[in-house]
């Protein structure tokens, strides 16, 4: 499959269901917002995975791209969320890049246990902080999208239309980058860093690069979720929630940039209907879901589509 | 006699206590073709890894075209133009041949393109005219006759062939230097005479520099000019091959032992 034809079938599907929007209930439009911030997060680990690295750190740029978000819209009056978005990101990457400047050099148990170690540092700073609300947080604000102050009926869809948006631009940017010689690089950094090297290639530059753009994708997604949620707090930072983007990682497979997505909507799914369904025991029902996604697809859930498709890899 | 293109000086290592090179100096011309032999432990890998940047010297120096390149990392030296092969191929064993080649000049395009980022294999690669990733990967591949191996996953390929891709990755990278650590080690007797001469013909069409360590001393009389024999970590002969493969110590501390080693099939450490 082309690149065109993968952003397309992407941005035909987000536009198919803005389109039906109004036939979705506001919980599942809310449920959909969260489903393209978790993909979103889940396309940096994607990268990572495809150079055979697993972070269990996401959350920390995840909360950090949240808080940002929702500090400059309560001391910033920062309104417009394409302006609190690029806040996040900025900010995000600016720590990614710090942290990476570290993280790059390690490789294996010793970088995800480490990226893990910082979100539970910035975890723990935030729960400590009362003038943040502590472990309670706070609230975020209503948010305006270029001057549009959306009614709370269409609140939902408006930021689902912002999430969509995010959604497709990171999969062509995603898409574009895998195609590159830098993104080829990954899959030759997770077979052998060595001749990596020798061909004159530097795997820690690559890593740290992939590790910012991880990072601000991960900022966007906090960002989207604190304005779609309306509250913060530093649970966001937890190591069960860069577990949680790990599992989805797994769950869609790393094929194609379009996979996080797909795990993230499974994940979505099966997380809502375990919950209802059994409030008590949802976190059985989607471990079973995992292990039988493993076992009958090792490859994720992704590979079910290729394989309905008829592609030989 | 042109300047020397690669210049090393007094280098020394030791592994604790043993020394794996001592006081080993010597001058290389550019276009040649040097042949490295000695026993196994007799210092001839660490000497190409040393030039290659694995290893770090613990005094002496090396230049390249005058430049000292003792400290620098591998993918340093590798973009200025000294690169090597393994003695065990260090290949991208998920990928195909091509995708293996692909990654070669596609690192060529990353390095000489300030936008490579975004260079796809449909792209020019800059410095090679028209020519894109892909086209320069069929072109290496018709070169060292790997065209019937195109999409084959390398893992799955039998040593020689592996070998080749090995080489055909380190020429990827445009070297004026090039080491070929035991390029025909675990190769069977049949098959290494034609890698020898496949890799030989296109190296010397290129004009590259070549460095070879080599066990079989037909193969260094046919294709080296000069023989640099190595014996406990120095150079005990540095002479053409046919007086080199003739010198009495070559006779007493190398071939004697080389042939036995063959018999037994072992290789370098």
């Amino acid at each position: 499959m082309s690149a065109d034809k993968t952003v397309i079938r992407f941005a035909g599907f987000l536009l198919a269901l803005l389109l039906c929007a109004s036939f979705i209930p506001q919980w599942g439009l809310f449920m959909l917002t969260i489903v393209l911030a978790n993909g979103l997060v889940v396309l940096g680990c994607l990268l990572f995975l495809r150079a055979g690295l697993v972070s269990f750190g996401q959350a920390l740029y995840f909360c950090f791209g949240a808080y940002t978000t929702g500090l400059a819209a309560n001391f910033l009056n920062v309104t417009d969320v394409f302006l609190l978005l690029l806040m996040s990101a900025v900010t995000s990457g600016i720590m990614a890049w710090l942290l990476g400047v570290l993280l790059s050099k390690y490789r294996a148990i010793f970088f995800g246990l480490l990226s893990m170690a910082f979100s539970m540092i910035l975890y723990g700073l935030l729960a400590k902080t009362e003038s943040l609300g502590s472990t309670d947080g706070f609230n975020v604000p209503a948010v305006t999208i270029l001057g549009y102050e959306p009614s709370s009926e269409s609140v939902r869809v408006s930021i689902l239309a912002v999430a969509a948006l995010l959604a497709l631009l990171a999969v062509s940017f995603g898409q574009a980058f895998l195609k590159s010689p830098m993104g080829l690089l990954l899959t030759a950094i997770r077979d052998n860093e060595i001749r990596v090297e020798y061909m004159g290639a530097s795997a820690q530059k690559t890593i740290h690069t992939i590790y910012v753009i991880g990072g601000v994708f991960a900022g966007l997604a906090g960002s989207i979720v604190a304005v779609s949620v309306g509250h913060i707090d530093p649970t966001m930072a937890v190591w069960t929630t860069s577990g949680e983007f790990v599992f989805i990682t797994i769950m869609g497979g790393i094929g194609s940039v379009i996979a996080p997505f797909l795990g993230a909507l499974a994940f979505g799914i099966i997380h809502t209907v375990a919950f209802s369904e059994s409030p008590n025991t949802w976190q059985l029902v989607l471990g079973t879901a995992l292990i039988g996604i493993i076992y009958i697809l090792p490859d994720g859930l992704w590979s079910l589509l290729s394989r309905l498709r008829g592609d030989k890899k | 006699m042109s300047a020397p293109i690669l210049n090393v000086k007094d280098l020394n290592k030791s592994f604790g206590a043993v020394t794996a090179a001592h006081d080993i100096s010597v001058a290389i011309q550019p276009g040649t073709c040097t042949g490295l032999i000695g026993t196994n432990g007799a210092g001839k890998t660490t000497f190409v890894n040393m030039i290659t940047g694995y290893l770090k010297p613990d005094t002496g120096s090396i230049e390249f075209n005058g430049q000292n390149i003792t400290k620098m990392t591998p993918r340093d030296i590798s973009r200025i133009g000294v690169t090597r092969s393994f003695q065990i191929p260090q290949l991208y064993a998920s990928m195909t041949t091509l995708e293996n080649l692909e990654m070669g000049f596609g690192v060529l395009a990353l390095m000489r393109n300030k936008r490579g980022l975004f260079v796809g294999s449909d792209k020019p690669v800059p410095g090679y005219g028209n020519q894109t990733i892909r086209q320069l990967a069929e072109e290496a591949m018709e070169r060292f006759g790997l065209s019937a191996f195109r999409d084959q996953v390398t893992r799955t390929l039998p040593g020689g062939t592996r070998k080749l891709i090995d080489i055909a990755m380190a020429m990827a990278t445009k070297p004026k230097v090039l080491l070929l650590d035991e390029p025909t080690s675990g190769v069977s007797s049949e098959e290494k005479f034609d890698i020898m001469d496949m890799v030989m013909r296109v190296v010397k069409a290129d004009g590259t520099t070549v460095l070879f360590v080599e066990h079989d001393m037909e193969i260094v009389s046919q294709h080296a000019d000069r023989v640099l024999a190595f014996y406990d970590g120095t150079i005990i002969v540095d002479e053409p091959p046919e007086s080199a493969l003739k010198n009495e110590l070559v006779l007493q501390y190398i071939v004697g032992n080389t042939q036995a080693l063959s018999t037994t099939g072992q290789n370098d450490a």
